[in-house]
């Protein structure tokens, strides 16, 4: 850039006077270290979330230890896909919430859709101010009987469903799910259910890595797995020698 | 000093030539006219006895449905079969091409084909072309080596799998596929699974819709079992129990004007031609 760099010191006008970095104020343009899908489903009991533990730097898997379900409060879960920084911030904001809320101290508290709410507001606010939190986030609860799932992305789209998708997931189990889903899961058969789609995200998405956890959030709490890992099968014969009878193709 | 430019004439491959005048065109503010594309669901699967093919019957120009029951399963022997993806007029155009081309080396040969010769042929002039025919391509055979499988993309590359999918609903037919796929399944069990995967291809992608075609080539079998709308599941969701009928005086005739063509038409008497 031409001309004189403005800062501290130099005798300008107020506000240059503080920028070290010349041009417009510019915000978050993308994402560094990533998270991936973030599934939901109801079923009979409750709601079950689940995502696996990978973080990615770009094309690398930086972190396989990254806990992307966390509880909010006693009837709540969130789950994050997208920056892992932004999803921290989120929690600060929500702890900060479900603090203020606890202190009220008057025998009632937030709701799984309260809090939903309140992260739209805050995603579509950011999002307006060109300064998004790139994340989708999966939120899942049970209060007074009720089950809720709901996603807010970092546009501030929200919506409601009986099951649920972030990223590749949309993509590879929405339709695993439309197939196969049915109000009265029970926990084994859900449970079974989200294992076959991370399975196939395992297998298909290349940010995905095979150590996953399984939330499980009911009336009477909220209980996140220890990572486990998936059984994959990489047996078939046709993988072992695939050219046979053309030898020399590919 | 002459500056003698010899202009050879070009030896095949994609001409670039009329790329400046388009992108000059474009310039000026003259929109590129949309193509037919197949925005598709195209599955492969090798099971038993051979290879089943699968495909949905939606064609796409931008964001209107042009063709609601298109064809996308091309024949190329009558033990190859190739589903194609992409821009409609060149998986037409170069699986016509590789039939007739197969066709005249069967004749050539006296053999029946074999799988990898179409993928040689197909992988070949797709590469040759550097990516600008838009075929993406799933191409099944069973021939005297057995059941083959492969995939072809628009830049020439291909794969030999026992179980493939393309176009834009290939991840919602991928989905199905790794989660049902066991090796040596039965017919009906393949043609199931098949269909199961053009379905989530038809409701979960906006790009494929309507009906499932399906092709099953067994081993043994001299032709190949075609099964046009094998499944529909988007039916006309109201038809008037009435029906529909045009009666004479449904719409106003504004003008008539009768010309008999005798008049213009001399008959005469002749031979029929030689067939």
């Amino acid at each position: 850039m031409t001309g004189k760099q403005p800062y501290v010191g130099q005798g300008l006008e107020a506000p240059h006077a503080f920028t070290l970095m010349p041009g417009p104020t510019k915000h978050t343009q993308y994402p560094y270290v990533t998270g991936t899908s973030v599934l939901g489903i109801k079923y009979k009991d409750g709601v079950l979330i689940a995502a696996d533990t990978a973080a990615s730097y770009g094309s690398t898997v930086r972190y396989k230890s990254v806990e992307r379900l966390k509880a909010c409060g006693k009837h709540c879960l969130i789950g994050a896909s997208g920056e892992i920084s932004d999803f921290q911030q989120i929690l600060q904001y929500v702890d900060k919430l479900i603090l203020n809320d606890y202190m009220w101290d008057d025998g009632n508290n937030l709701s799984p859709k309260d809090i939903h709410n309140y992260l739209t507001r805050i995603m579509y606010n950011k999002r307006n101010n060109f300064d998004p939190l790139w994340n989708t986030l999966v939120l899942g609860g049970v209060k007074n009987g009720e089950k809720y799932l709901g996603v807010v992305t970092m546009i501030g789209v929200q919506y409601v469903d009986n099951h649920v998708a972030s990223g590749f997931g949309n993509h590879l189990a929405r339709p695993i799910f439309r197939d196969e889903w049915h109000e009265n899961l029970t926990l084994e058969e859900g449970i079974q259910l989200l294992e076959k789609a991370l399975t196939v995200l395992f297998y298909r998405d290349r940010s995905a890595i095979n150590k996953v956890q399984v939330a499980n959030i009911t009336e009477a709490g909220i209980n996140i797995s220890e990572p486990y890992a998936l059984k994959t099968n990489w047996d078939y014969n046709a993988f072992k020698n695939p050219t046979v009878g053309a030898e020399g193709s590919w | 000093m002459a500056e003698t430019m010899i202009d050879l004439p070009p030896k095949g491959g994609f001409s670039f030539d009329l790329c400046r005048r388009n992108a000059m065109l474009e310039k000026n503010g003259i929109a590129l006219p949309r193509f037919r594309k197949t925005g598709t669901t195209i599955v492969g699967l090798v099971y038993k006895d051979g290879v089943i093919l699968g495909a949905d019957t939606r064609a796409t120009e931008g964001e209107i449905v042009c063709d609601k029951n298109c064809e996308k399963i091309h024949y190329i022997a009558p033990n190859i079969y190739c589903c194609g993806a992409g821009t409609a007029a060149d998986t037409e155009n170069v699986t016509d091409m590789v039939r007739s081309q197969l066709e005249l080396h069967r004749y050539a040969t006296n053999r029946d084909s074999r799988v990898v010769t179409a993928l040689t042929m197909l992988k070949t002039h797709l590469f040759g072309y550097r990516g600008q025919v838009s075929a993406a391509l799933v191409l099944g055979g069973v021939d005297v080596t057995g059941p083959h499988l492969h995939t072809v993309y628009p830049h020439g590359s291909t794969d030999t799998l026992p179980f493939a999918t393309m176009g834009s609903g290939s991840l919602a037919a991928m989905s199905v596929f790794e989660s049902r796929y066991k090796e040596n399944m039965t017919k009906e069990e393949g043609m199931e699974l098949v269909a199961a995967a053009i379905c989530a291809g038809i409701f979960n992608d906006l790009g494929s819709g309507s009906n499932v075609d399906l092709c099953i080539l067994t081993k043994g079998e001299k032709k190949a079992e075609y099964l046009r709308n094998y499944q529909k599941p988007n039916p006309r969701s109201y038809v008037r129990s009435k029906g529909y009928d045009f009666v004479k005086g449904h719409t106003a005739v504004l003008s008539t004007k009768i010309t008999p063509l005798k008049d213009h038409v001399a008959i005469i008497e002749g031979e029929a031609m030689e067939e």
